[in-house]
């Protein structure tokens, strides 16, 4: 097997790692939008904006990972590229929409001052966060377990075929791990009432990823993978067992490194599994090899240069937005709506003092 | 329907609708820009109002940019599978390239410029929004590459033994004579539907004062709108006249590299010399070419177009009859499945996008010129006239760039990698040959049923922001929240932006 090829079967779980741990709290934060604000109606929307706020300047940047991925995935290994996208397209399609209306909704929820606007936006980040978070899961329990592929490395096994027990287990893992990672992300960004309940909130949910992943990782690890990944299996319990307690002490940023290095070690387990293979086949049946699966060696030296220029300047650049964005927010952070109401408009001077100006209902409908 | 058709409308769909949003954002994020330089070094506050009103516009446009681009990557492997192991090797490095070099300095700076009015300094913050404006312009560059890359292959072998294109010089891939004739005219295109955009609100707004005749809001128009009117006017006349030029290589590029969609252009049946430009045809405009009248035209102009020669044996274009010859004695008659290949592409599709594209481009120049001298020598003006037709003028040029695209990708039909006659043709591929073979019509249905309705709830949602922000207008105060303007930058206040 060509070095460059097992360079980029890293590179590219190092790309889903970096995806995984960045929009993991993004994701997670997302979910607890629904969870964690308390109070009044007045009070809850105005935790809820803290919230949005405390990933607003970075979950697009985020979720360029995924991107790169999916793109260094077409670039390198064609062949893995085409069968599991074709493969998985339900379960990608939905992914898909759940991060349009996600993503949209981020971006509009403070544009109208509209309670029935907001109640719109916010249900979108409901499906948008929840979605991805369970369905990213089952996609790796499904390539960690194994596919049906013929003998051209197409995908013959069908959509139920992917909702098998172990693969049901790893979504639930990874919604899991990003409520914890989500939930610790706010108690490190915030600050006031809700740092505390997401604290609460981030002491349980460590509890849960313990038993829960925990189990997945056991169970991939008899069953799917080999011995050395036992180091990453236990690289997440120690991590995980870490948050525990760091986040009991108040050490929340700590705990958020801990958090993210369960979610290293996670992908570790499911590439190490993986390896030498793309996608394992079922059963040992027939499977799709990095060899097999790979680019020409030009195209992949291509892109070594590239990446190995650019990787490390993304880095930098995107951990200096984080230092940017370091100040915890507080609900006294956050302005009045700045959101637009329709009326507003038609009564402002321009509008309506001023004469025979256009009426607004002149503009193409 | 089969598969095929319905991943191809699905194609056809998201394609289209995410580039009604692209191009606004690669021409207005320079302009935004510009304004926003122009603030920091004048001091002006109108500057400063211009940028945070069309910046608004800016942020409300990029979020749908962004969600659509996340299906435009994934398509590909979804429902183009075979296509994808195809041109893998060369087709996914740019790609890739596009992700790790434009799309995260996007999304990064863009960010900070909209959350950090207040957390950088004003330098830092401009250089955020011209790093995002020339991140947006690469981002171009490289998915045009791909793009061109399926137009024209270069830089690439077949190889027998995988059975698909491999790479062999990234540099003609990036130096492709499609793409660097492609890309000024995509960018020159993306200027003429922002600067449009620009012209159009900002002139509305200044007739809409300039009628009240109250002096404070007539001083409003004269101080803030014009400025912006001619900032606008400027840049639609420039990148028209860059569309103009750059189209014009295009057509003689293409006249070489794919003359069958030359000819559908032309609806031209046989071969000629001094072929005419069509204005309007009549009859049915299929394969068969039979019937059809050409009832306006100008003398030589589509020889010129694909030539550079008016008259002469120097000026012969083929017809689709010609290349249907042509091609089915180079590349086979028959397909897969034991169908003869049409090589004509959609003829009605492929003769009216062309004109629809250079007519509607033509509006926005005609707002250009308006504009610019409705606002000579200090002048505002009160038409009417004026400002319907700027509101009317702002969606041509989006509807011209799609209608471009259109031509660009029905006319390459029936080849999803047309061949590249004058190099290596043996890379090439019929689009029935690049579908997925896994995914069922059923659920090809469903998804594009789905993307399609979220997309139009989505398209309702962004017209109506826009309309309503473009109403409010620019701020009536603004102030200077960075850091260095601040007496005390450490005291705890609100953000300056929050969601």
């Amino acid at each position: 097997m060509e070095p460059l090829s097992i360079l980029w079967f890293i590179l590219i779980a190092v790309l889903w790692t970096g995806y995984l741990v960045l929009e993991g709290f993004d994701f997670g934060v997302g979910m607890l939008m629904s969870i964690l604000p308390r109070g009044g109606r007045k009070q809850r929307e105005s935790e809820r904006r803290v919230l949005v706020n405390t990933i607003g300047p970075l979950w697009d940047g985020n979720e360029v990972w995924l991107l790169t991925a999916g793109g260094a995935t077409f670039a390198a290994f064609p062949h893995w590229y085409a069968t599991l996208f074709s493969g998985f397209y339900l379960p990608l399609l939905l992914i898909l929409l759940a991060l349009i209306v996600r993503g949209v909704a981020f971006e509009y929820r403070g544009k109208i001052d509209s309670e029935r606007w907001t109640r719109a936006a916010d249900l979108a980040i409901q499906v948008g966060s929840w979605l991805p978070a369970v369905l990213w899961g089952v996609a790796f329990g499904n390539l960690v377990r194994g596919l049906t592929l013929d003998a051209d490395f197409q995908y013959v096994g069908g959509f139920w075929a992917l909702l098998n027990p172990f693969a049901l287990l790893g979504g639930l893992t990874t919604l899991t791990l990003f409520l914890l990672h989500g939930a610790v992300f706010i108690s490190l960004k915030t600050d006031g009432e809700i740092r505390h309940r997401a604290r609460r909130a981030a002491g349980i949910l460590s509890v849960a990823a313990v038993a829960v992943a925990g189990t997945w990782a056991i169970w991939a690890q008899l069953a799917y993978s080999v011995a050395w990944t036992w180091g990453a299996v236990l690289v997440a319990a120690g991590a995980l067992l870490g948050v525990v307690r760091t986040v009991q002490r108040g050490r929340e940023g700590w705990a958020f490194g801990l958090s993210a290095l369960a979610i290293v070690a996670a992908v570790v387990l499911i590439f190490g599994s993986m390896f030498p293979d793309v996608l394992p086949g079922l059963d040992g049946g027939q499977s799709l090899s990095i060899a097999e699966a790979t680019s020409t060696p030009y195209t992949l030296t291509i892109m070594t240069w590239v990446a190995v220029f650019l990787v490390p300047l993304v880095l930098v650049y995107q951990g200096w937005t984080y230092w940017v964005f370091r100040r915890r927010l507080s609900t006294e952070d956050i302005p009045a709506p700045a959101g637009l109401s329709w009326k507003k408009i038609k009564d402002s001077a321009f509008g309506h003092d001023a004469g025979p100006a256009a009426p607004a209902s002149k503009l193409p409908q | 329907m089969e598969a095929l058709e319905l991943a191809r409308w699905q194609f056809a769909i998201t394609t289209v609708y995410h580039f009604i949003f692209v191009p606004l954002t690669i021409g207005l994020a320079p302009i935004v820009a510009g304004m926003q330089t122009a603030w920091v070094i004048t001091k002006n506050e109108r500057w400063l109002k211009l940028t945070k009103f069309f910046g608004k516009l800016l942020l409300i446009n990029f979020a749908l940019g962004v969600v659509t681009g996340i299906v435009q990557e994934f398509q590909f492997g979804m429902a183009w599978s075979e296509y994808s192991r195809f041109v893998g090797d060369v087709f996914g490095a740019p790609l890739a390239m596009e992700a790790l070099a434009a799309f995260f300095v996007e999304s990064v700076f863009l960010g900070v410029w909209i959350f950090g009015w207040d957390r950088v300094s004003k330098k830092i913050h401009l250089a955020c929004i011209w790093a995002f404006a020339l991140a947006v312009n690469l981002s171009a560059f490289f998915i045009l590459a791909a793009n061109s890359w399926m137009q024209h292959p270069v830089g690439a072998i077949y190889n027998p033994e995988t059975g698909r294109a491999e790479m062999e010089s990234i540099g003609a891939v990036l130096t492709n004579n499609t793409l660097l004739a492609a890309f000024p005219h995509t960018i020159t295109s993306a200027f003429l539907v922002a600067g449009t955009f620009v012209t159009g609100v900002a002139a509305w707004w200044m007739v809409r004062l300039a009628r009240t005749r109250r002096p404070d809001l007539i001083q409003l128009a004269r101080d803030v709108y014009r400025p912006a009117v001619k900032v606008g006017a400027v840049v639609i006349l420039v990148a028209g006249l860059g569309v103009a030029i750059s189209g014009d290589v295009q057509g003689k590029i293409m006249y070489e590299q794919q003359p069958g969609k030359m000819s559908a252009a032309e609806a031209l049946c046989g071969g000629q010399e001094a072929a005419p430009f069509s204005i309007l045809t009549v009859g049915p405009l299929d394969a068969t070419c039979d019937e059809l009248t050409h009832l306006i035209e100008i003398p030589g102009l589509a020889s010129y177009l694909g030539t550079g020669h008016f008259s002469g044996p120097e000026s012969y274009l083929p017809g689709v009859l010609d290349v249907q010859e042509e091609y089915t004695a180079r590349y086979g008659d028959l397909t897969a499945a034991g169908e003869p290949v049409t090589y004509t592409p959609p003829l009605a599709i492929s003769y009216w996008s062309f004109r629809l594209m250079i007519g509607l481009g033509m509006v926005a120049m005609g707002l250009g010129a308006w504009a610019l001298w409705a606002t000579r020598r200090g002048r505002i003006s009160e038409s009417r006239w004026l400002s319907r037709f700027a509101l009317l003028a702002i969606p041509m040029p989006f509807a011209a760039a799609s209608f471009g695209w259109i031509f660009t990708e029905v006319g390459r039909q029936p080849w999803v990698v047309a061949p590249n006659p004058t190099g290596i043709d043996q890379i090439r591929l019929l689009t029935e040959r690049g579908v997925s073979t896994v995914v069922s019509p059923g659920l090809l249905f469903t998804s594009m049923i789905v993307l399609t309705l979220i997309y139009g709830v989505l398209a309702v949602v962004w017209y109506r922001l826009i309309h309503r922000y473009a109403v409010e207008g620019v701020p009536a105060q603004v102030r200077d929240e960075s850091p260095e303007a601040q007496d005390d930058p450490d005291t705890h206040r609100p953000m300056s932006f929050a969601y």
